[in-house]
């Protein structure tokens, strides 16, 4: 029996966003149909958990409709122990979202994203949020499961780094969404602000142990595409965090996502024990005062109940990180544009996707991988930056033989518009 | 920016000579080699030992202890009893769902660890009568080493060689530990099918239904890991000037380790021009040897006896490190994590060049170990 299961139609959803836009070139901007943009500064973080709205909309006249994306477009320069392919120019991503107001205590907002042209199209957010109480909101359609802070808050034009960090995108799935309900809540005191949110949503499914990565590969859940439809073993995977801001310290995020990732039961015939995947996280950023650097960095562990006669290529647990600090060099107007800065950044990252050792040797499982980007970022306004990186990196294959390195030249523009 | 590894530093990488289409061909088969995993959902099991070619011959290099093989069942050379219960390969791990093969209570069995593959394509292309010319099955010589090619029976879609020499309608197998494989075609189709669960049309019985089914891997897939196995390059010895690695290799002739790791071969005539009629270095004859009783695993394949093992050439053990994790795991198990303790364990044909070795100064013993880092 299936006891969660959450539908929702792609096509639909995208048609829906389409027509609003033809609507709008078709309809042009008449008085009564002025374009403002909601009034967002983007750089100026409250929870990661606001990310979803905090973002520059554009509005039309008094309808209760407003629209926005970003898009990221970069241009790279890799070589992989000697070996390049050359340049490569590439339009990561193009990202367009719209909010609306039912009422005043009803939102939606939605999030749709195009990767890599139009070879991958997700949704990533298409979610009610109805506002009971401040510390009692409900939310459900496709919810952006609330793990780390990277998948709630990953806007490309808010980072100074033209990659996602790997725990992210390689431990973490990055823009991890999912349908489902819950709740979140907020309370803000003079000095702090706490919130929590909680959900149940479908999860995960076995491609997390088989997938060509050849590794323990959380990731590998999105590439089922039933996964909006139905639920691949009927167990709700939970997701729960609660951050706490406090004034001149910063924020500090706990979150926990977990669930059955198998299907140990088909049509009444039990196949196998309830295996599980279970992640922790932690956030953490922050402002220093006077210099204004800011540090903003997440930890990862995951727990995966790998079957002993399966193969130790799949590791049981696995953790990873990255740290990014950004260090203001100036503000001022700048060929016309009145409030520039650059920024200096480097980010430091790590992944380990089989914490153990071998059986046999009762050596270290390696596969893993360490990398550091230092970077330029030029932000020209609060919602456009130009940014320049150079990344560097060590991976080790399981066994931990000799690394293979990559070295990467990068420069790439990622604006809200 | 990273630099490219010296050529002579790193064992992957074509012969020299390939023509367009034929690098095509290798680019091509080293892709379905190293970077094709398998999984349940393309094949993979139900029962496997490992995933990949790549996950036991990690850059093309020996292999590690947490993939070795386990074989089991056969004494003589009557043949392996055990068939029905899963021989000769254990198949240790298990799709989720389903139990992996355990050994048989009291079944000989040998453990055994992926060998480097570089250099193959010359080694397939020694003619038989060369490989004869080598043995010596009653010691004429009387220097206590005898060497006698491992007899087997072909599969049904093993090509015969040109000038293939027989012997009761057995041929002369040469790859594998034992010497029990015939060609590189055989090798590869029993890889995909007894360390992966991957059916070909080559070899179709499914290892746990013991039951025909559908190929996993195409032919041409198969064909071009072939392709890629003769034509992956001989690994290139370095240092060669250094003095002490000169008097090293004077070392390993005159205390006859080279009476069975033979220094010089040639190809015959091949299809691949790039490996026709070269003379290469690989320091094997190819030929099985009576390694004494500490290497007896009371399990044997064709005509081999328990305690014969082919002699294996030492091209590229220096770089062997590099696919193991950074440790030495050599012998047919592994079992030798130095050079030095990989010749200590030599006995039968191999005891009198290894007492010769232990008779060597320290100084003379690092100039010989010296020597086959540089291999
Ligand atoms: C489970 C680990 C494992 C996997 C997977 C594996 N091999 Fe091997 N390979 C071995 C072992 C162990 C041997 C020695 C076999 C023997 O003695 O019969 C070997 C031997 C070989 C040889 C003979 C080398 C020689 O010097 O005699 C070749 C060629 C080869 N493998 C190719 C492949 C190919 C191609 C694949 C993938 C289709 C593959 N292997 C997958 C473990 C593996
Ligand atoms: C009688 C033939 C013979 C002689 C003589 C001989 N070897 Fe070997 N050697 C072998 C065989 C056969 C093996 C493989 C044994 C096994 O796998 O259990 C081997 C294995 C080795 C290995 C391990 C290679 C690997 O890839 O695991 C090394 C190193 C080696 N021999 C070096 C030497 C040196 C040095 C000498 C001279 C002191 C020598 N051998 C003399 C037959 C011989």
């Amino acid at each position: 029996m299936k006891i969660f299961i959450f539908n929702y139609n792609f096509k639909n959803a995208i048609y829906v966003l389409l027509l609003c836009f033809i609507n709008n070139i078709v309809v042009g901007q008449t008085d009564s149909l002025k374009i403002t943009r909601t009034k967002q500064d983007t750089t100026q973080l409250s929870l990661n958990m606001d990310a979803v709205y905090n973002r520059p909309f554009l509005k039309y006249g008094k309808i209760p409709i407003a629209i926005g994306g970003y898009a990221e477009a970069n241009t790279e320069y890799k070589v992989t122990d000697g070996i390049t392919d050359g340049f490569a120019f590439q339009m990561r991503r193009m990202t367009l979202f719209l909010s609306s107001s039912v009422h005043r205590k009803i939102k939606f907002l939605s999030e749709i994203e195009f990767e890599g042209g139009t070879k991958e199209i997700n949704i990533e957010f298409a979610a009610l949020d109805i506002q009971l109480h401040h510390l009692v909101n409900l939310r459900g359609g496709i919810i952006m499961n609330p793990i780390g802070s990277f998948n709630q808050n990953h806007d490309g034009p808010k980072w100074e780094f033209i990659d996602r960090p790997i725990s992210a995108t390689q431990l973490l799935p990055a823009t991890f969404s999912n349908v489902g309900f819950g709740l979140f809540g907020k309370t803000y005191k003079p000095n702090f602000v706490w919130s929590y949110e909680i959900y149940l949503t479908n999860g995960f499914n076995d491609q997390i142990i088989g997938n060509t990565e050849n590794k323990t590969f959380l990731p590998a859940t999105k590439l089922d595409p039933n996964r909006f439809e139905e639920s691949f073993n009927g167990e709700p995977l939970t997701t729960a965090k609660t951050s706490i801001r406090v004034k001149r310290i910063g924020e500090l995020g706990v979150s926990y996502m977990g669930g059955v990732y198998n299907k140990f039961e088909v049509d009444g015939i039990k196949l196998d024990k309830k295996r599980r995947a279970d992640v922790f996280a932690i956030d953490f950023n922050t402002e220093l005062p006077k210099i204004h650097t800011t540090i903003n960095s997440e930890f990862v562990w995951t727990l995966v109940d790998v079957p002993e006669t399966y193969t130790q290529q799949f590791g049981k647990k696995q953790h990873g990180g990255f740290i990014d600090v950004v260090q203001p060099v100036f503000k001022k107007p700048f060929w016309g544009f009145e409030h520039t800065s650059l920024n200096l950044a480097i980010r430091a990252e790590y992944v380990d996707w089989n914490v153990g050792v071998f059986n046999e040797t009762g050596k270290n499982i390696a596969d893993d991988v360490f990398a550091i980007v230092p970077g330029v970022s030029l932000r020209l306004s609060t919602q456009t930056v130009v940014r320049f990186n150079y990344r560097y990196e060590w991976r080790h294959d399981l066994l931990g033989n000799p690394s293979i390195r990559t070295a990467a030249l990068q420069f790439g523009i990622s604006s809200y518009f | 920016m990273p630099q490219k590894p010296k050529e002579d530093e790193v064992l992957d990488g074509p012969v020299e000579g390939l023509t367009q289409a034929e690098k095509l061909q290798f680019i091509k088969g080293d892709v379905a080699f190293n970077d094709e995993i398998f999984t349940p959902q393309n094949g993979l099991g139900p029962l496997f030992v490992a995933n990949s070619c790549g996950s036991c011959h990690a850059g093309d290099g020996k292999g590690h202890p947490f993939t070795i093989l386990t074989r089991f069942g056969q004494i003589d050379s009557t043949g392996n009893h055990y068939l029905s219960l899963g021989a000769p390969q254990l198949q240790n791990r298990a799709i989720p769902g389903y139990l992996p093969e355990t050994l048989p209570a009291n079944v000989p069995f040998t453990k055994i660890l992926a060998p480097a593959n570089t250099g193959l394509g010359f080694l397939d292309a020694v003619s038989d009568a060369d490989i004869l010319n080598l043995s010596d099955p009653l010691d004429i010589d009387g220097d206590g080493i005898s060497g006698v090619p491992n007899w087997i029976a072909l599969p049904s879609y093993s090509q015969i060689r040109a000038q293939a020499i027989t012997q009761g309608g057995k041929y002369i197998g040469r790859f594998g530990k034992k010497g029990a494989t015939y060609d590189l075609l055989q090798q590869t189709a029993n890889a995909y099918n007894q360390d992966m669960g991957i059916n070909s049309s080559f070899e179709p019985i499914d290892t746990y239904s013991k039951q025909e089914v559908d190929p996993e891997v195409s032919n041409s897939t198969v064909h071009d890991v072939v392709f890629y196995l003769k034509t992956l390059k001989a690994p290139i010895p370095r240092n060669q000037n250094d003095e002490d690695v000169k008097a090293g290799k004077q070392l390993f002739f005159s205390i006859g380790c080279e009476k069975c790791h033979q220094s010089e071969l040639k190809t015959a005539t091949s299809s691949i021009t790039a490996l026709s009629n070269k003379v290469f270095h690989p320091y094997t004859d190819l030929l099985l040897h009576d390694m004494g009783s500490g290497l007896d695993d009371a399990y044997t394949e064709g005509s081999a006896k328990t305690s014969e093992w082919r002699t294996p050439a030492l091209w590229g053990l220096g770089l062997s490190k590099n696919s193991q994790g950074g440790s030495y795991f050599l012998l047919h198990d592994g079992r030798a994590t130095s050079i030095e303790s990989a010749i200590l364990w030599h006995g039968g044909e191999g005891e009198n060049s290894k007492l010769m070795y232990q008779n060597l100064s320290t100084n003379e013993k690092n100039q010989l170990i010296k020597f086959l880092e540089s291999l």
